[in-house]
């Protein structure tokens, strides 16, 4: 199919069809604000943030839902637009609880980032008593907490479970006002079918959803990003490990949904993105041990390597290859597990190769 | 077969199953078996006939007689005297019911009051399923889309598209399977048009679903009808299941290779459903939340397939658009605005009820003439048209032709046809604060300027309303209107500030009577509003204080009495117990 011509801003902009305003504007290095949306979910137009005004159609447009189309004449940055913009986003803080300063999302937070970009400080509708104090907070499991009362109800969290997690744990309940996220029945989270993925934490725009074990270990202008794959299982997941570069210790878990290669793109379970406190245990072997003389002494690599090949060898020579067993651990990646039975079957010679999920 | 002298046709529409008119059909069945009299007189139910204030209503034929508010103890004189005797019994003729009809033009409603909606024969006796035979055996698909495009039928369930558009949208996109959907999860407040139709004439919308799926290559569709309305899914089961009975709906319709089959689902009670995308979604099982458009129905709708949504009252006027040509229509109404629309009128108006009337009339005609004017002899002050998204039209008003234009014009909109007759004494701030109490009730909460600007718009009525408004209140009003108008998903966000718009723009002076005066005009507000004791009436009697139940009254026997109004709950007893008239409100 022929691509699409348009002008965003008065540039014109090549796309492909089947592509959103927001897409193609991003594609031209042009920016609209955006809040409910996330390119690891499916686009619901509901936060009403990345309106813009397309020529001849009468109604403002969410970019993140309409199509771009063949000579179409979009405006982001309009007075209109603008206007409408910072009208939505008052909306929104109308309730929201300024307590940046506590919130663990100050700092990533993207409606801190939008009132900035919009230059709002505070909601210019608000009144005594708005700020939602309605709910406490809920904090019974040991992955993370969520604070309704910062909830924006953007839906991410929803889609996050639904279309990522796939198991529709949460969804909007009552009406107006009274909307919320929430499992079904009334039930709590730790009642539901949420397995603590913590997908949904990571893709909460704000501060409603934040990781337990992160708490206190770093703001996220302290952390960079290490990218490296889980070591839980055999899947091979890619993690973030967000490094706190003061203390040089993990701060948290995240995932890249956009990474190119990895293949979860993004999608994590409840062990790889919140049981990593392991890595800094007192108790872990740091060095590797070799035994000499029946005790178990610290060696450097080069000495236990050769030990324990010169062990196999001997072995080997003595008593034939197949009186060698090698045994790996689902726990490495599966390409972990392909040397290692290269190492049986072509270096020692044995077939003799297995690993613990066979257990 | 026995041959009836006489048909009594009592209707059983909601609004006079409510007022009795079922015990009343079992006190007159029982009757007529005592007085040997069930081989001469047929006794049938019938749909609504339009003006439920004078309920239960019972017609009798040849002679075409209506009595109006009968009680299942008038049955026994009803067949004595008029069954029996053929003396007509005056007593129950007193209503003047002549001029409610007068003005009207009933085509969707024809059959309504008429026939029995329970037997599709009757249906079928009046032409019914005529329009699809019509359809299906001498029109091409295309030949109906023209026909509904020439007759200039527009959507009647408020948004005004035209019909016939919107079935080439449907009828153009790529082939496969298609749906068509009724929508009858009709809620604005005090309006049941659809309700009326779908009980008094549920084949009739059948027909023209049938129609419609022929004409777009649709061969399933859903009726959306609220829970509510229990009688109206009753009777759309009957119907469907004789309608298959008799082959006009199922597999190969009328023997041809037409296949149409029709379900109904039930929606649980939120107004924001009859959005069409919230509709499909509450079909699929999903939480009924609008989306954004495009994709249009008619590209991407139920399911993903091509699916056209109309109104219960458009697809009520199809059957006979089909029969009697589109031209038929269009020569009824204004240039844009053609045919007839249903609208149903209620407030403090003296008939209360459904009415069609072909676009064009004046709300005068509508109010005064057919509505009988205003309760009690009150004044005229507004009309609320098109429900809680639509606004309040004034005295100014009343000789503007009601169209789609004129009202949109004038700042309210034809909606599902919901029409509120206020007197003068309405407090129209209170009536600003009912709709957005309601609106903001039934918001979806998905976009913030819905959820979070109509509670905050209510939070500044409800403060006008106790007395504790400010001047730059209204500015805040507007501008939150204005935004929550230009920035919210769906239609019933974009229109929620319509009653506070239009009341701003007519009243604006009682709005500001409530924030610098503190006192409610038309004396409704109650934190405005006191009642005071006049010391030179007053007798000293003390009655009013023996009766207060929070000991607001204080005065000594014999001295005028005086009420304190911080402790005063305006109960009222105290007007009650006063023996000479001493005590009012203001």
């Amino acid at each position: 199919m022929a691509s699409i011509t348009m002008t965003i801003n008065g540039t014109t902009v090549t796309t492909e069809p089947g592509t959103t305003i927001l897409e193609a504007a991003q594609s031209a290095g042009i920016h609209i604000p955006t809040l409910c949306h996330h390119p690891a979910l499916p686009p619901v137009g509901a936060c009403r943030v990345c309106l813009v005004e397309a020529e001849g159609s009468g109604k403002l447009l969410t970019s993140c839902t309409t199509p771009a189309a063949e000579g179409m004449s979009v405006r982001t940055h309009s007075p209109r637009v603008l206007e409408a913009r910072r009208f939505v986003v008052e909306m929104i803080l109308l309730r929201h609880p300024l307590d940046c300063f506590s919130c663990p999302s100050n700092g990533n937070c993207e409606l801190q980032d939008i009132a900035y970009e919009l230059g709002i400080e505070e909601s210019s509708f608000a009144e005594e008593g708005d700020t939602c104090r309605d709910h406490p907070l809920e904090e019974d499991n040991p992955y993370f907490v969520r604070d309704l009362n910062k909830c924006i109800l953007c839906g991410r969290c929803i889609r996050a479970c639904d279309s990522l997690a796939r198991y529709h744990a949460v969804d909007f309940h009552n009406r107006g006002i009274h909307t919320m996220v929430h499992p079904p029945a009334d039930r709590t989270l730790e009642e539901s079918d949420c397995t603590f993925c913590g997908q949904c934490v990571q893709l909460c725009p704000v501060g409603a959803l934040a990781e337990k074990p992160s708490r206190g270990r770093g703001r996220p202008w302290e952390l960079h990003p290490v990218t490296t794959v889980c070591p839980y299982c055999g899947v091979g997941c890619e993690l973030e490990i967000q490094v706190n570069s003061k203390t040089g210790r993990i701060a948290n878990v995240t995932s890249d949904y956009g990474s190119p290669t990895s293949l979860n793109r993004g999608r994590t379970c409840v062990k790889g993105r919140f049981a990593w406190q392991f890595v800094h245990s007192g108790e872990r072997l740091t060095t590797p041990l070799v035994r000499r003389d029946g005790e178990l002494r610290e060696a450097s690599w080069e000495e236990a390597l050769e030990t324990a090949a010169a062990g196999l060898q001997r072995i080997k020579s003595d008593h034939g290859p197949d009186s060698l067993g090698f045994f790996s651990s689902a726990r490495c990646t599966n390409e972990e597990n392909y040397l290692m039975q290269r190492l049986a079957r072509e270096v020692v010679g044995t077939n003799n190769i297995d690993h613990c999920a066979h257990l | 077969m026995p041959t009836y002298q006489r048909q009594v046709l009592i209707c059983g529409g909601t609004g006079c199953v409510a007022s009795g008119s079922l015990e009343l059909q079992e006190a007159l069945k029982d009757r007529l078996e005592a007085c040997g009299l069930t081989d001469r007189v047929l006794v049938l139910q019938t749909g609504c006939h339009g003006i439920c204030e004078a309920g239960p209503i019972v017609v009798i034929h040849p002679e075409g007689t209506v009595y109006t508010e009968v009680r299942p103890e008038d049955a026994a004189e009803i067949v004595e005297e008029h069954l029996r005797r053929g003396r007509h019994v005056e007593r129950l003729m007193q209503r003047d019911i002549h001029s409610f009809y007068a003005g009207q033009m009933r085509l969707t409603l024809q059959n309504c009051g008429r026939i029995d909606p329970e037997r599709i024969e009757e249906y079928i006796a009046y032409d019914g399923y005529q329009g699809l035979a019509n359809a299906l055996f001498s029109m091409t698909p295309e030949e109906v889309v023209e026909q509904v495009a020439l007759s200039g039928l527009r959507g009647r369930g408020g948004g005004g598209f035209p019909t016939g558009k919107k079935w080439e949208f449907c009828a153009r996109a790529g082939g496969g399977k298609k749906y068509v959907i009724c929508n009858a999860d009709e809620g604005d407040p005090g309006a049941f048009m659809d309700r009326s139709l779908l009980e008094g004439d549920p084949n009739a919308i059948l027909e023209g679903m049938a129609i419609g799926a022929y004409a777009m290559g649709a061969d399933e569709g859903y009726i959306y009808c609220r829970t509510e309305y229990p009688l109206a899914v009753e009777r759309l089961h009957t119907a469907i299941a004789q309608a298959e009975e008799y082959g006009l709906l199922g597999d190969n319709i009328m023997g041809t290779d037409f296949s149409f089959h029709v379900h109904i689902k039930e929606g649980a009670g939120a107004f924001v459903c009859g959005e069409e995308t919230a509709l499909m979604a509450s079909i699929e099982g999903k939480r009924g939340t609008p989306r954004p458009r495009p994709p249009f129905p008619a590209d991407s709708g139920l399911w993903g397939k091509p699916t056209n949504i109309n109104n219960v009252e458009t697809w009520g006027q199809i059957p006979q658009i089909i029969l009697k040509g589109g031209d038929w229509y269009n020569a009824v109404g204004t240039e844009r605005s053609r045919g007839t629309k249903v609208f149903a009128l209620t407030g403090k108006v003296n008939n209360t009820g459904l009415v069609e009337v072909p676009m064009g009339i004046t709300l005068r005609e509508i109010i005064f003439d057919i509505g009988g004017g205003i309760r009690k002899g009150k004044g005229f002050k507004a009309v609320q048209i098109g429900g809680p998204s639509g606004g309040c039209l004034t005295e100014e008003h009343l000789d503007l032709p009601v169209s789609y234009e004129s009202l949109s014009e004038a700042g309210a909109i034809m909606g599902s046809g919901g029409l509120v007759v206020m007197d003068d004494e309405t407090c129209i701030v209170d009536v600003a604060r009912f709709f957005l109490e309601f609106t903001q009730a039934e918001s979806c909460g998905k976009c913030p300027p819905c959820r979070e600007g109509t509670k905050k718009m209510l939070d500044i009525l409800n403060r006008i309303t106790e007395g504790e408004g400010s001047p730059e209140d209204i500015d805040t009003l507007e501008r939150l209107a204005y935004q929550i108008r230009e920035t919210s998903l769906c239609g019933l966000g974009q229109t929620a500030p319509n009653p506070v718009l239009t009341t701003l723009r007519y009243f604006r002076d009682e709005y500001m009577a409530h924030i610098e005066e503190k006192r409610c005009p038309a004396g409704v507000c109650q934190a405005l509003t006191g009642y005071s004791i006049d010391p030179d009436r007053c007798v000293g009697c003390t009655k009013c204080a023996q009766v207060c139940p929070v000991q607001a009254i204080q005065g000594e026997r014999g001295t005028p009495h005086s009420i304190d109004r911080e402790t005063c709950i305006q109960c009222g007893a105290c007007v009650k117990a006063c023996p000479v008239q001493a005590i009012s409100r203001s």
